[in-house]
């Protein structure tokens, strides 16, 4: 007799609650107020580029404007090309075991990180004026001579310091036993390396290779106080001459629109660099959206890639 | 000739009427209270920027986000800039409705805290919103619980476990506030690195002074990071031993 068990009379489900409404909650109001204040500041902004609008102006720094854009960008390309090449001796020093290599990778990655890099700017090219005659006679003078080529000299050791730790870092992030397991298959040191630990260290070395990026934009706008003409430069020089405030306007804009870029394109880059890690669950796997899962594959390479 | 350029070396190092260390150790006294001084203002506008982030409100949520996007974007010294001459024109403005022609100056070492702090926030806020993520729904739940309001349950539960996990990235903020401050002296802050600048267009001897200021951006970083290290030893005291 399972009948007796089974129940008859059910209920009929509950309509679910009515909606609490939320209500003028402080953080509600807060929230109205602040984004008032955004939406204020943008519309002052705009009105006063608008009624500042002058076409001379415009057409006469303009056009230096986007030439200092462009040096920006060959200082931070040069400067990051120069110290990639530079951060490889200097990770290698840094995880040997012999101290001849070891202390000398230390004392460059410690002196670059734990200086500004403003000081460091000023070391080399006012520095450089104490070696006048040395290296005139090196045939080097004309090098240091030149603030460009200071600034790039200083920014490509400075970012190789820092890239040096992030490869480290990344290196030794990669376990062991992967080590273990090239060794067990009879591979050679340098195999494992290029085909086992370097593509796994690079995942985990994306997003701070990203943000170093990302530092040195903002870094280069050092070089207009050592007279490079970038896009800080050039904005400088026309509101010591205009006294105009819009130029400060104008390069918060470019510089922003460049972080912003970098940042999206880098996003992009690394959704596309760890598909392999998306764990595809029932629902992705029929082709729909995985950005939820994209989502945590990339803020814990290593975790999910060890899975 | 070796002993006759160490001797003159020595005497520029001196804190004698010859020697530029006391103008450079006045510079080192600026440097370190403006870092500390940003760093409560600092502190604090993270914290909040990070609760308004961490906040249920999507209007509250957006306009933090909009501020972190705007100063982490904008490099430290063009922000500086806005702030300093920013500043200077809004006063001015405002001075204007009182008085003809006023001639006022934004203190430099006011606009760098300001600045900074700014820069500081926004990053600190980060720092402080992935250790809220760490903190588990059920401490707040649990405070409740006992009966302690929003505020002491923050005060008494989340904050002393907030402080832990966030304060690795707080430490590498500050040693990062510490360097930042050099980008000050460029607006006149009579800071560590424009006394030895100052020094060095006097002395001819440029290498020299600007080394000295790098070797003390060192060292206050090794003091630093001594201080830090107690610091976080203490914050870990309720911790287990391992």
């Amino acid at each position: 007799m399972t009948a007796a068990y089974v129940m008859t009379d059910l209920k009929p489900a509950m309509p679910p609650p009515p909606d609490v409404a939320a209500g003028w909650t402080l953080a509600r109001v807060s929230g109205y107020a602040f984004l008032g204040l955004w939406l204020a500041g943008a519309i002052g902004l705009i009105l006063m580029l608008y009624n500042g609008f002058d076409p001379e102006f415009y057409a006469r720094y303009g056009p230096k404007f986007l030439n200092g854009l462009i040096v920006t960008l060959e200082i931070v390309f040069l400067s990051l090309l120069i110290g990639s090449v530079l951060s490889l001796p200097a990770a290698a020093g840094r995880m040997a075991k012999n101290p001849l290599a070891a202390v000398p990778a230390f004392a460059f990655v410690y002196f670059f990180r734990g200086t500004p890099l403003i000081a460091q700017t000023f070391l080399v090219y006012y520095g450089a004026g104490s070696f006048h005659d040395p290296l005139e006679a090196a045939h080097l003078w004309w090098f240091f001579s030149d603030p460009f080529y200071c600034v790039i000299f200083t920014f490509s050791l400075n970012t190789a310091a820092y890239q040096a730790e992030i490869l480290r870092g990344a290196i030794q992030n990669v376990g062991k036993g992967q080590w273990e397991a090239g060794m067990s298959m009879g591979l050679s040191k340098l195999t494992i390396y290029r085909k086992i630990v370097l593509p796994q260290a690079m995942i985990v070395a994306l997003r701070p290779y990203g943000n170093e990026i990302v530092l040195m934009i903002k870094g280069s706008a050092i070089a207009s106080i050592v007279t490079v003409f970038d896009l800080m430069g050039e904005t400088r020089r026309a509101f010591s001459r205009t006294f105009d405030f819009e130029t400060y306007i104008w390069a918060a804009i470019f510089y922003l629109i460049l972080v912003e870029l970098l940042r999206r394109l880098w996003a992009r880059l690394e959704t596309r660099l760890t598909r392999h890690l998306v764990r595809t669950t029932a629902s992705t796997a029929k082709g729909g959206q995985a950005d939820a899962d994209v989502e945590t594959a990339i803020e814990d390479p290593v975790v999910t890639a060890r899975i | 000739m070796l002993r006759q350029v160490m001797d003159e070396t020595l005497t520029l190092l001196s804190f004698g009427p010859d020697g530029w260390s006391d103008e450079i150790a006045s510079g080192v006294i600026i440097t370190v209270t403006l870092a500390l001084a940003t760093l409560p203002f600092g502190l604090l506008l993270g914290f909040f920027v990070a609760l308004a982030k961490d906040s249920s409100e999507p209007t509250l949520r957006l306009a933090s986000e909009i501020y972190t996007t705007i100063f982490r974007g904008l490099p430290e010294l063009l922000t500086l800039f806005i702030v300093f001459y920013g500043a200077q024109i809004i006063v001015r403005q405002i001075a204007g409705l009182f008085v003809e022609q006023p001639t006022i100056e934004i203190n430099s070492f006011v606009a760098g805290m300001f600045a900074l702090g700014l820069v500081f926030s926004s990053y600190a806020s980060e720092a402080f919103l992935s250790a809220f993520k760490g903190i588990p729904s059920g401490q707040y739940e649990g405070g409740f619980a006992v009966g302690l309001t929003r505020f002491q349950t923050m005060r008494l539960v989340i904050l002393p476990q907030l402080i832990r996990l966030a304060l690795p990235a707080l430490s590498n903020l500050w040693l990062i506030l510490l360097k930042d401050t050099a980008l000050v002296s460029v607006i006149g802050l009579a800071d560590i690195l424009r006394q030895s600048g100052i020094a060095a267009r006097v002395t001819k001897e440029a290498f020299l002074f600007f080394g000295t200021a790098c070797l003390l951006y060192l060292v206050l970083a090794i003091i630093s990071s001594v201080f830090l290290g107690t610091i976080e030893r203490w914050s870990k005291r309720g911790e287990a031993l391992r």
